[in-house]
């Protein structure tokens, strides 16, 4: 046997824009164990919940995350709505869907462009957010943000989209599809890019399943877990197939979330044709008293946001599950085996997004 | 809009690792764990989902308690139990991966295990 050595990755390095950091045991150039470190940057901001109202803490809710905040905002909002049995007007949840997927085409596309500079493809990472512009430009004009978005309240939204500015939108989509479609094929058939993916970083079916895996991350290796599928917003109101690969590579993860980008799109051109007319929201009245696990599917994956209230106007305890935290586990796992030199990409390849992890 | 029915079942401490190793033969897998301080007792919910049924198994306990580490049966909870130990103070006893209290750097050791009153915070940049 090899002498072993441990190298440390991170919290600094240049794939990754947060601070998690692995001390890797490597045998030669194998990986054989990776120990992961977090908590530089945890922030306490559940604890938060003793100092905001229920209906202020979604502020804070959708600061947990500069990415996937929209979809943080929308998991708290509904977990309340549960809890005060609120009826959410169909409009609301039409809009949330609406949101939501273009939260993931960001997400997605930040993603593929942060995956290219990884790999050391720099005109795919630059095309890939010259794409992403267009996405978070629909988000500004729509919400008045591009990164915190704060349409999500309880009982509903704060702003609504006018049928030709809806019309404008898939309008745009479908155009950016075709330059989506280029970009997405160098990463599905590029020759370098396969060889630099396949057969790296295997998480067997099982694995995935038992470790925790969430999102992209379970869904390219084989598990068809999507819980878009449980019919939260208006999910249930919309026809679409989660996208599910099953190697278990990297190569099947990039290609999870190269491939759902069009879903998304389908699922917004969906929602412009089916959205009812009506109100965007409800009043609400009396404060919640109960508790409930309220799930999402964030572009990482399932989100849970677990709310208790004790009918007093700030919540008892408020938890969020965030995806990247339990993909951890599977990330050691997927690991072990592979070449020191591969370690970059392995772990994007989960998308971490630590900041959601320290919340 | 719908949403999902969920079951809490109130356990037992010496129940959790029959109940837990229960759940894995069934072809659950582990959501979450996650810690409640709620009045002088905490509550650790450990949830699960198959097919997208999600059932959660609860725990009360009391401060001071050591209640034992599912890793064993799934392996990935060490992320959650070490989180549970970092923010409340209540030790997990045969984690796989134990950081003893490093997996979590806060200014404040145990932070989550002190209320510290519900209250508004008044804006201070008017």
């Amino acid at each position: 046997m090899s002498k072993q050595i441990v190298i440390p990755f991170g919290p600094q390095h240049p794939v990754l824009p947060e601070p998690l950091h692995l001390d890797l045991v490597l045998e030669d150039e194998t990986v054989v164990d990776a120990i992961p470190s977090i908590g530089y940057v945890h922030r306490g901001l559940e604890k938060l919940v003793e100092k905001r109202e229920f209906t202020e803490y979604v502020f804070i809710a959708e600061r947990i995350c500069g990415i996937c905040s929209y979809i943080h905002s929308l998991t708290y909002v509904q977990g309340v709505e549960q809890i005060m049995k609120v009826e959410v007007p169909e409009r609301a949840l039409y809009l949330r869907t609406i949101w939501s997927e273009y939260s993931r085409l960001h997400s997605h596309l930040l993603w593929l462009g942060l995956f290219a500079d990884g790999m050391g493809f720099e005109s795919l990472f630059m095309n890939a957010w010259r794409l992403r512009e267009h996405i978070l430009d629909d988000l500004e004009a729509t919400t008045g943000g591009r990164v915190i978005q704060g349409v999500c309240k309880v009982g509903g939204v704060r702003r609504d989209i006018s049928p030709e500015k809806l019309d404008e939108m898939v309008k745009g989509l479908r155009e950016m599809e075709k330059e989506l479609r280029t970009l997405t094929n160098v990463f599905i058939h590029d020759k370098s890019v396969a060889s630099r993916l396949r057969g790296v970083g295997i998480l067997s079916k099982d694995d995935a399943y038992y470790l925790g895996a969430v999102g992209p991350t379970a869904r390219g290796s084989g598990l068809d877990i999507d819980l878009r599928q449980t019919g939260y917003a208006a999910y249930d109101r919309i026809n679409f197939k989660s996208v599910v690969e099953t190697d278990g590579d990297c190569y099947a993860r990039c290609a999870v979330r190269a491939k759902e980008m069009f879903t998304s799109i389908d699922i917004i051109e969906q929602c412009a044709k089916k959205i009812p007319e009506g109100p965007v929201d409800v009043k609400i009245t009396g404060t919640p008293n109960g508790e409930y696990f309220s799930r999402a599917e964030q572009p990482r994956g399932e989100v849970i946001h677990y709310i208790r209230g004790d009918g007093t106007k700030h919540l008892v305890r408020h938890r969020v599950r965030t995806p990247t935290f339990t993909n951890i586990p599977p990330l050691v796992k997927l690991l072990k085996g592979v070449q020191l030199a591969d370690v970059p990409v392995v772990v994007l390849t989960i998308d971490p997004c630590i900041g959601c992890a320290e919340r | 809009m719908s949403f999902e029915e969920q079951m809490t079942v109130p356990i037992g401490i010496p129940e959790l690792l029959a109940r837990a190793g229960q759940m894995r033969t069934e072809g659950y897998r582990l959501v979450q764990i996650g810690c409640a301080k709620i009045g002088d007792t905490y509550e650790i919910n450990y949830s699960f989902d198959k097919d997208r049924k999600f059932l959660n198994l609860r725990i009360t306990v009391a401060p001071g308690t050591e209640i034992p580490s599912i890793s064993g049966i799934y392996w990935g909870a060490f992320v959650y139990e070490n989180e549970i130990f970092d923010l409340y103070g209540i030790t997990v006893t045969g984690i796989n991966i134990d950081f003893k209290g490093t997996f979590y750097r806060t200014a404040v050791k145990h932070a989550f295990s002190v209320t510290t009153g519900k209250e508004d915070n008044p804006c201070l940049n008017k």
